[in-house]
């Protein structure tokens, strides 16, 4: 039996070329580059490292770019919801055009994203100007960064959640809607923790993209220390210090965030998987 | 008998699902509008009003323009290294790990992601320290003339991690569906392992190579933080068009930079445009047929 298995495993040729070729090619492009990272930094000793990632100027752009990320993923859970339940639901004018520019954030390169945020919010630009009497301010703020992270991590959001609404049976609506559930109640108690899954999932990507963000934030950011520095413009502005082993320190804090991230997000999965067959 | 045409011409009787109030409809599609005309459509009419707004000789003088043209001749160099290069491996990785079982299956699957959870600018450093002319291999090789960082070398090998999980993400998924029961009887009706692989498996999965291609395709194309590390920005030599646009854009010339922008903007709206369309189609067709 054991034997007729192994054989069978083995059936279709091409397991060693496949096989081979995918290590080889994976060890060069990944593995050994990124084990640069951790080669640059055990070096320093442990506590040159310390005083590295915990220099005030760090610190701050560690927490810019985590905050800004989650006010960014926040606002993307309500505009995806909102999207994804629109398109998924509802018959309107323009729907297909709509449901196909939910991935310009993706197939748009990052710095034309840049540059058009910073031009719309400047205060001459088209926003800028009506904002600017009101007193608000984009550019050079937070909230620009904020604003630019939303525009990144808005397609992660609507297209995990679509595809579930779409599979979820309208009958369960249907059955609560006859047992005398408000289209309300119906949806806080039986939409939602059914879509909760892949909403969570979705946020997670968008929060991911928004921490390691850069050419779309840089134009809007202003990019003043303290204040609208984000954490992968530390790296770049230790790289042209040629301080390598600073930026490599800086560069594996977040590195280890976004695989604990990432670790949590399977973690995830795999509950929402098991959710979806009970 | 006509009858029965009339009859049948008549729209089918559709059962009445229950929905939400025509005010709620119209509150929420208002919402969307609003969301998208704030954060998709003012941004892709200020390009077009930035790059046409002194008109169409300035825009074409922009794009004309020999460091522009240097630029564009990169990015295709660059697209037309790397798709092919990500196209076999993606082929290769989804073959190894669809089409036999082997232990640290799942482990190779998440090493296929990395890439997604790396920060663009992480992307560029690793290179810089990899083979950056002040590291032992880089110094070693600029002895020999090769210089990679400051290169396209660099651009190239730096893009191409940036874009590899898109081809095999699709296929994994795709070649996993379709499980191994073709290839094995193709095998026992006595096919070679390539012939199995051009004949059977490869118009299997072509739109879902395609697809992935268009993916891979574009973020070459698009790619910016990454590249920006690596390159050194030595204009009509290591500028792509994204860092080209950047330049413009810090100098203050900003009709030039946005006629730049329009282009990658135009290639952006086919890529959404063509996407929307093979998923449409494999909706009805499902992938493979």
């Amino acid at each position: 039996m054991a034997l007729f298995q192994i054989k069978r495993r083995n059936i279709l040729p091409g397991f060693g070329l496949s096989m081979g070729y995918t290590v080889f090619y994976l060890s060069a492009i990944v593995i050994v580059p990124v084990s640069m990272i951790f080669f640059n930094t055990f070096p320093m000793g442990w506590e040159p490292f310390v005083n590295a990632v915990t220099a005030p100027r760090v610190i701050a752009s560690y927490k810019l770019s985590f905050s800004t990320a989650f006010f960014a993923a926040l606002f993307d859970a309500f505009a995806g919801l909102l999207t994804a339940w629109v398109l998924v639901r509802y018959r309107f004018p323009g729907k297909q055009f709509l449901d196909a520019l939910v991935d310009l954030p993706f197939a748009l390169p990052t710095a034309v994203a840049g540059i058009c945020f910073a031009t719309l919010y400047s205060p001459i630009g088209w926003l800028g100007q009506l904002l600017a009497p009101l007193n608000l301010h984009i550019i050079n703020t937070p909230t620009g960064i904020i604003i630019a992270l939303i525009f990144i991590g808005f397609p992660f959001v609507v297209r995990t959640i679509q595809p579930v609404l779409e599979e979820m049976e309208q009958e369960i609506e249907e059955a609560a809607h006859c047992l005398g559930a408000t289209r309300w109640q119906t949806f806080t108690k039986i939409l939602l923790p059914h879509l909760f899954p892949a909403l969570l999932t979705g946020v997670t990507l968008a929060f991911a993209r928004g921490i390691g963000e850069y050419g779309s934030v840089i134009f809007i950011a202003g990019n003043l220390p303290m204040k609208t520095e984000i954490a992968p413009l530390m790296i770049m502005s230790k790289l042209d210090q040629f301080d390598y082993a600073g930026a490599s320190a800086v560069a594996l804090v977040l590195l280890l965030i976004s695989f604990t991230m990432l670790l949590l997000l399977n973690a995830v999965q795999e509950w929402q998987q098991k959710e979806y067959r009970s | 008998m006509p009858q029965p045409e009339i009859s049948q011409s008549h729209p089918p009787v559709v059962k009445k699902r229950i929905s939400d109030p025509l005010s709620v409809q119209v509150l929420l599609v208002g919402l969307t509008y609003l969301f998208f005309i704030g954060f998709i459509f003012l941004p892709l009419g200020l390009v077009f009003s930035q790059a046409f707004g002194k008109g169409w000789s300035v825009y074409l003088e922009a794009i004309r323009e020999p460091y522009a043209i240097e630029a564009v001749k990169l990015t295709l160099l660059t697209v037309a290294i790397v798709v092919p290069v990500n196209a076999v491996f993606g082929v290769a990785a989804a073959w190894a790990i669809t089409k036999f079982n082997f232990p640290g299956k799942s482990t190779l699957k998440s090493l296929l992601d990395l890439p997604f959870a790396v920060s663009p600018v992480i992307a560029g450093l690793i290179f810089v320290l990899l083979v950056g002319s002040r590291t032992p291999f880089g110094s070693w090789l600029g002895e020999h003339g090769i210089k990679i960082i400051f290169s396209t070398p660099g651009i190239i090998i730096a893009t191409i991690f940036v874009t590899f999980p898109f081809i095999a993400r699709e296929l994994i998924p795709l070649m996993e569906s379709q499980g191994r029961d073709e290839e094995e009887a193709a095998l026992t009706l006595g096919a070679k392992g390539w012939q199995i692989f051009w004949t059977v498996t490869l118009p299997n999965i072509r739109w879902g190579l395609l697809y992935g291609t268009i993916l891979c395709g574009a973020r070459s194309i698009g790619e910016f933080g990454a590249v920006s590390v690596v390159s050194g920005h030595i204009r009509g030599q290591t500028n792509t068009v994204p860092l080209h646009v950047e330049i413009l854009y810090s100098e203050y010339n900003f009709t030039a930079s946005f006629a730049v922008a329009s282009l990658l903007v135009f290639l952006a709206l086919l890529t959404v445009v063509v996407k929307s369309t093979m998923e449409k189609h494999f909706q009805k067709n499902s992938f493979h047929h």
